[in-house]
């Protein structure tokens, strides 16, 4: 059971990491508290699917297929909702989750509401120590960790990076310095939706695919946001981590624990607030006056 | 006669001055007479879901809009307010004229303790704290069910009155008292202090104002008036369901309110009588059925794209000017203020209005 908790944790948390940084950049950069942001993860998923059962592609094929198209379809979605209403913040956020109930629901009209199910990407167990875990979970690790090294490379070790950061750091004054604000805003959103959209097409061969599955991991990933700190890249993976032990400890240990797993990690992440209300590694942002 | 005449004269001086006032006078006299003239009962449970709705966005507004604590789980509220009223009348054998009550003052109780653990967060931490209330209670429900039922909810409830139209009453009066009582909350003394914490809560402490006994205040009363209609409607449905805790009932009181205009208690309510039944139209058609959802969103996704403000400024700004000198509103087609006389000109207008309020 030890090695289950261990196993699930780190896979699970790999995942909301992925969801979390995006969402966290988005917020940062362009002022925007992305409620789509799982629902992009949903469509890649859904993407995947048909690519592969549809069309018949091979992985690789339809993973980088899907992933373009939904990094496609969030700069389609900034240009043509977000950027209009940009000045007003509400707009701005049920702008975004009417989006998300859209996709929902195009989903739901496309697919109907069955639970769909992709075929593991590779078939096959390790035995790591003791522990057979299958193929999958450690591609969606390395995946994982890949994916957040390289954003890590692009936001630390790039002059575009350097920009993101700047701007997150202080908008006005970025802009002041030249920087083109609205340009950054769109690199971001790409790119934080195309992490979303990696994690989607990763996780959905251990997951089942449906119109609702956005639903549950977009309330971990803003917890997870909430309780690393919004805007903190450290903040996201350790929260993350934290969130995803939490879950999975519950969900071994206690008996009605997979009810129990969103309002345990919910509670750890109230428990922190109180504490610091800026989350664990926030930068308390300047008041907005 | 004298009392009679005195209202006709406070109704055309006051009332029927302001298009926005008529429109509200009629919508109040509409919806009281309503059932007199037109007593179809598929219309009227339409209707008396739609008050009970305008209670709750009334609430979210009071909250939101006036005072910044942008709210992601209101439904907590509702269903606290809903499961207390369902399980007291159930369990207790009360009736549900009282266990109305109770379940509002669970709900204010529940709103004064999320209030407390929301007393130092800010902004969009606020709004990402609150979202995960709801959700604890959900899980709680979910693991506890011979206490609460689990999926199916509460159900076998008393209803308040028998007959569709008195239920549509209760719900219609409960509405206007409701609404009408949070906007002359909002409009008083205390509403400023409101206003004064959302545009700066440094600023309104640094003045004097206690502003965190404000604030938990203002939970306390916006999550009581959301408990009001979350227990008015276990009792209508004959059923407290988790439904009354979803997201999606968070995020939708969050659409009707910014859709109907934030920090103004009648945008909310005109958000709620416009979109609910639309919906429900929508829905009642078999190609649409599955479809209104989307047509929903797309609507409202519509709508803000060209009134990014909302709906009810966006019209009060058409029918109504602001005048330049004693900032009082007027009907549109005035060439002079009705209250000192100063000309209105479109250009001063038009700055103020760039301005605005919020």
């Amino acid at each position: 059971m030890l090695q289950d908790i261990l196993v699930t944790g780190l896979v699970n948390g790999g995942v909301y990491a992925l969801l979390a940084i995006g969402f966290s950049l988005i917020f940062g950069v362009a002022r925007i508290v992305n409620i789509a942001h799982t629902a992009f993860y949903m469509l890649a998923a859904y993407c995947f699917y048909t690519m592969l059962t549809r069309t018949g592609a091979g992985f690789t094929v339809a993973a980088i297929v899907s992933v373009l198209a939904v990094t496609a379809l969030s700069l389609l979605c900034y240009r043509l909702v977000i950027e209009p209403v940009r000045e007003h913040e509400s707009a701005v956020l049920i702008a975004t989750i009417a989006l998300g109930l859209i996709f929902q629901e195009l989903m739901l009209a496309a697919y109907g509401g069955n639970y769909l199910g992709v075929p593991s990407t590779i078939e096959g167990m390790v035995r790591v120590g003791g522990v057979s875990i299958p193929n999958q979970r450690l591609l969606i690790l390395v995946v994982a960790a890949v994916m957040l090294a390289a954003t890590w490379f692009f936001l630390y070790r790039t002059r575009i990076g350097l920009a993101i950061r700047a701007t997150a750091n202080d908008l006005e004054v970025a802009n002041l310095m030249g920087m083109n604000v609205h340009r950054l805003a769109m690199i971001t959103v790409a790119f934080s939706v195309g992490l979303a959209a990696i994690a989607g097409v990763v996780a959905t061969p251990v997951t089942s695919i449906h119109p609702f599955m956005w639903l549950d991991p977009l309330v971990t990933m803003l917890a997870i946001v909430v309780l690393g700190g919004l805007g903190s890249l450290k903040g996201s993976i350790i929260g993350a981590l934290i969130i995803a032990y939490v879950e999975a400890i519950t969900v071994f240990t206690l008996p009605e624990g997979a009810h129990l797993k969103g309002a345990v990690a919910l509670g750890i992440m109230v428990a922190v607030l109180l504490a610091r209300p800026e989350g664990l590694f926030g930068v308390a942002f300047e008041e907005e006056r | 006669m004298y009392l009679l005449r005195r209202a006709w004269a406070e109704a055309r001086n006051e009332i029927l001055v302001l298009p926005s006032r008529t429109l509200v006078l009629v919508w109040a006299a509409g919806l009281l007479l309503l059932p007199l003239v037109y007593d179809d009962a598929y219309v009227l449970r339409i209707l008396t879901m739609t008050c009970l709705f305008a209670i709750f966005a009334a609430s979210w507004d009071l909250l939101a809009g006036y005072t910044g604590q942008v709210n992601f789980g209101h439904a907590l509220f509702f269903g606290a307010g809903a499961y207390a009223s369902a399980l007291a009348s159930l369990k207790l054998g009360v009736s549900p004229w009282f266990t109305v009550w109770l379940g509002a003052a669970v709900a204010a109780l529940f709103g004064y303790l999320s209030g407390f653990l929301c007393l130092r967060l800010r902004g969009s931490y606020l709004s990402l704290a609150t979202l995960a209330f709801p959700l604890i209670g959900l899980g709680l429900l979910f693991a506890f069910p011979d206490f609460s039922g689990g999926e199916l909810g509460v159900s076998g409830v008393q209803r308040l009155v028998l007959s569709p139209t008195a239920n549509y009453y209760v719900a219609a009066v409960a509405m206007l008292v409701v609404v009408f009582g949070l906007w002359l909350i909002a409009d008083s003394r205390f509403g400023i202090v409101l206003h004064a914490i959302r545009d700066d809560e440094v600023a309104a402490r640094a003045s004097g104002i206690n502003t965190p006994r404000y604030k938990l205040a203002v939970f306390a009363l916006s999550a009581a008036a959301a408990g009001l209609a979350g227990a008015l409607l276990a009792h209508y449905l004959r059923v407290a369901g988790p439904s009354t805790l979803e997201v999606a009932l968070s995020f939708q009181v969050v659409i009707w309110g910014i859709f109907g205009g934030v920090a103004t208690i009648y945008g909310p309510v005109a958000a709620v009588f416009i979109l609910y039944p639309l919906t429900e139209w929508l829905g009642s058609f078999k190609e649409f059925g599955e479809l209104r959802l989307l047509i929903f969103a797309v609507i409202v996704l519509l709508v803000l794209l060209f009134m990014p403000r909302g709906l009810t400024p966006w019209v009060r700004d058409k029918i109504e000017a602001l005048c330049p000198r004693c900032k009082q509103r007027n009907f549109v087609f005035r060439k002079t203020c009705r209250l000192c006389g100063a000309p209105l000109e479109a250009q001063v207008t038009r700055a103020e209005r760039l301005v605005g309020h919020q």
